[in-house]
């Protein structure tokens, strides 16, 4: 395969993760600011800082409204990380790759792209919301089920899978530091009675508040979120599940290698360093201390998978 | 009914079905015309879904564009097709020996039968390649013919295509798209297939390695990259042929051999078909500002390490000037007359055809010489007094930069238009694949057509569509 296909297939699925989480948290928002009055506006900043687009943000509009913080993380070409701008560059990727995916996915993509492109063109009422970003998951577990169905299990699917779990490992460390630090207050205080809705909303960004109830039952505290997130291995969003991929989708690539690359030792260290030991330890190092250095680590692993298959020259 | 003066492919001029058609007209005439009409409809959405689209140079809103397909397929007769293939296997065989010849002895030059200044200061000819020889002589692996049919249904050649001819991956996704909506049409009428084109095509690249190779030979396709505007072809090609699409940032020339970027490494290619034009092909022999090309890959290619298909150079087997002098190539490396007429043409660097083009204009067609697309070109029967004026202008400027050629009354072949069956001017490109084994035209094409009425311009930057087009088996 070529390097540079390697590189499109990774960034592909990446942006097609990204434009996923980034509906998924404008659905939260949203849901907050239906269900609590005051407050909505923080809620809109907490969820830019996750998608990581505070400060663009910033730079174009002068306040902060629902209205327009709904705008730049959906629709706007301004915003690189926005749903029709990961759309557009996903679509980009596939046709680059073209001839690596199946008919099935790249028309999964491209019908994707042409619904942003239609619904996503014109501004949104606010009635228009709930069902545009139920079109939108729709349309990225389409492309998933085309991938699962049709793809051949071989270096191509690899890729896809590596650029997937990077963006969602990331994606959720982000959620639950950000998070944290909004809860910061109640969080110090264990076992205080804390605000279910900002609690739930963590778990409504990750699409876990139904696996968090079977796991936990009805009562929410930061410790089992914490633990839920980060280290619980059929957890699909978790850090734990998403490096075993990694990990998985890296030794497949490199078993018919004569050494093994940086990247794996990278992707095994991170396991070994960040995974292993219980939720108590991590809470004890800092747990924002410890979400940024994976934040950190989950880059450098980025980086080093880009060399180790020469995905530029 | 068909316009009376010109040849319709589908009804006699007294307005009786040709045979050809029989078989067709009985199956649509039990049709519902609001099902095909919904059909017609259907195909647009699905063209757009896989993404069949082209890119228009020069406008940026309307990046990526279909081409209208039309659902009615153009039909051809074995006996004719037998005609047509004869015609152009001739063609081609003539073309590749006189490459040949004018990148080695000139022995036509010598002998006098076409002009030596229209060689020597041609664009299209290409320095470089004097005294190289590709591997297994091949010079065009791919053909494009474009024929026209005129009034009494003969078949003419209006331009032979021997750089780099696109349009394939419409033939085939059109026959693609023609067996989804009507598969019924094709277990009644035996229609030849064209389904074999890409393996046909893998299999001529591999035949024709440079000679050094022992084991499987690898190709690989090249392309500009994805805003090229026959960008879908390339991918297609490329899938349907199961190789990689490489573009420059890939390609780098190692150790004497040209050499793809993987993901364990570089790999050596030894074949590739490359869609991009001789200028660009290499920024340190040719064009130095070429964003796509490889330094060094004509290095490679000379020194016998590579097969570039088709070979640098062929475009001054499809200049327009030289179409002109056709007949006598034919003759001249055959021995045969040619079986395919040439449309007459005026070459406007000679003095009396000049004067006759500028006292004809209104009638004629005038085409620049190296132009393409149906761009830069003048018709003289739709164009007002004053385009005419300005294009003499030209005319007298650079009389060495346009023919002339006679407006021909292309064919007709109906679409299924709102009011029903319409007749439209209809031109065809068969695809020509050449290798060690021998020249293989594939049954069927390019029909493209022009979708307004009375328009005699088919080009698909211009508002031309596509139907498939269909060789009946013996």
């Amino acid at each position: 395969m070529l390097g540079r296909t390697a590189n499109g297939l990774f960034w592909m699925y990446r942006y097609l993760e990204r434009a996923e989480n980034t509906a998924r948290l404008v659905a939260t928002g949203q849901r907050i600011a239906l269900t609590r009055n005051r407050g909505a506006d923080d809620e809109w900043r907490s969820i830019l800082q996750t998608a990581a687009v505070n400060e663009s943000y910033n730079e174009y509009y002068p306040s902060l409204t629902q209205d327009s913080a709904i705008d730049w993380m959906l629709r706007s070409e301004e915003n690189p990380s926005s749903v029709f701008s990961c759309v557009v560059a996903a679509r980009q990727n596939a046709r680059m790759v073209r001839t690596a995916l199946t008919g099935e996915v790249w028309e999964a993509v491209n019908a994707f792209y042409m619904h942003c492109n239609s619904v996503l063109k014109r501004h949104l009422p606010e009635r228009d919301i709930p069902s545009t970003l139920i079109g939108i998951r729709q349309r990225t577990a389409l492309v998933r089920g085309m991938t699962h169905g049709t793809m051949l299990r071989n270096d191509i699917f690899d890729f896809a899978r590596l650029g997937t779990f990077l963006e969602r490992a990331d994606n959720t460390a982000r959620i639950l530091d950000v998070k944290y630090y909004v809860l910061l207050p109640s969080v110090t205080l264990v076992g205080s009675s804390i605000d279910n809705v900002q609690w739930e909303s963590i778990l409504r960004s990750v699409s876990a508040r139904g696996g968090f109830r079977m796991e936990y039952g009805g009562a929410i505290n930061s410790r089992d979120i914490a633990n839920f997130l980060i280290l619980d291995k059929r957890m699909p969003r978790s850090l734990a599940f998403c490096t075993s991929k990694l990990r998985d989708n890296l030794g497949y690539l490199t078993s018919t290698l004569n050494e093994v690359p940086p990247s794996y030792s990278q992707v095994e260290c991170i396991k070994k360093n960040c995974l292993m030991s219980g939720i108590e330890s991590i809470f004890e190092f800092g747990l924002h201390e410890y979400l940024q250095h994976f934040i950190m680590l989950l880059g450098n692993l980025s980086r080093q998978i880009e060399i180790d298959f020469q995905f530029c020259d | 009914m068909p316009d009376i003066q010109c040849f319709d492919e589908m009804w006699t001029a007294d307005g009786t079905i040709r045979h050809t058609y029989q078989n067709f007209l009985n199956w649509f005439e039990q049709e519902d015309p609001k099902r095909l009409s919904r059909k017609q409809s259907e195909t647009e959405e699905l063209f757009r879904l896989t993404g069949i689209t082209f890119n228009v140079y020069g406008r940026e809103e309307a990046e990526e564009r279909l081409i209208p397909f039309d659902i009615i397929p153009r039909i051809i007769s074995a006996r004719d097709w037998r005609k047509i293939t004869r015609g152009i296997e001739q063609r081609v065989r003539a073309i590749n020996a006189f490459l040949h010849d004018i990148y080695h002895r000139q022995e036509i030059l010598r002998a006098n039968r076409i002009p030596k200044n229209l060689i020597s200061e041609n664009a299209a000819f290409l320095p470089q390649m004097i005294g190289v020889s590709p591997p297994c002589d091949i010079y065009t692996h791919i053909v494009g013919v474009d024929l026209v049919r005129t009034d009494q249904g003969e078949f003419y050649v209006l331009e032979d295509n021997a750089r780099t001819p696109s349009g394939v991956s419409y033939m085939l996704e059109n026959r693609e798209t023609m067996l989804q909506m009507f598969p019924e049409l094709f277990s009644q009428i035996n229609v030849r297939p064209v389904q074999t084109y890409p393996i046909d095509l893998l299999r001529s690249l591999a035949s024709s390695t440079p000679s050094a190779i022992s084991s499987k030979p690898t190709v690989a396709v090249l392309t500009p990259g994805i805003y090229n505007s026959a960008y879908f072809e390339h991918s297609f090609l490329a899938d349907e042929m199961g190789i990689e699409l490489v573009e420059k940032q890939d390609l780098r020339v190692i150790d004497g051999h040209l050499a793809m970027r993987t993901i364990q490494g570089y790999k050596r290619i030894d074949v590739i078909y490359r869609r991009i034009d001789d200028e660009y092909l290499d920024p340190l022999n040719f064009n130095p500002e070429s964003q796509i090309g490889v330094t060094g890959i004509f290095d490679v290619y000379r020194a016998g390490h590579l097969t570039i298909a088709n070979a640098p150079g062929t475009g001054i087997a499809d200049d327009k000037a030289i179409y002109s002098y056709m007949p006598e190539i034919i003759k001249f490396y055959t021995g045969e007359q040619p079986l395919l007429k040439n449309v007459p043409t005026w070459r406007c660097i000679e003095k009396d055809s000049l004067s006759y083009v500028l006292d004809h204009l209104p009638e004629l067609v005038v085409k620049e010489v190296h132009g393409s697309g149906g761009y830069g070109m003048l018709i003289g029967p739709t164009s007002n007094k004053r385009e005419i004026e300005d294009f003499k202008n030209k005319l007298k400027a650079q009389p060495g930069n346009y023919i002339a050629q006679p407006t021909l009354a292309l064919s007709t072949v109906p679409i299924l238009a709102e009011s029903g069956l319409s007749p439209r001017h209809v031109d065809l490109r068969p695809f020509v694949l050449v290798s060690t084994q021998g020249i293989t035209v594939t049954p069927g094409g390019l029909t493209r057509v022009a979708l307004e009425k009375g328009s005699l311009v088919v080009n698909s930057s211009q508002g031309g569509g596509t139907k498939d087009t269909w060789v009946l088996e013996e």
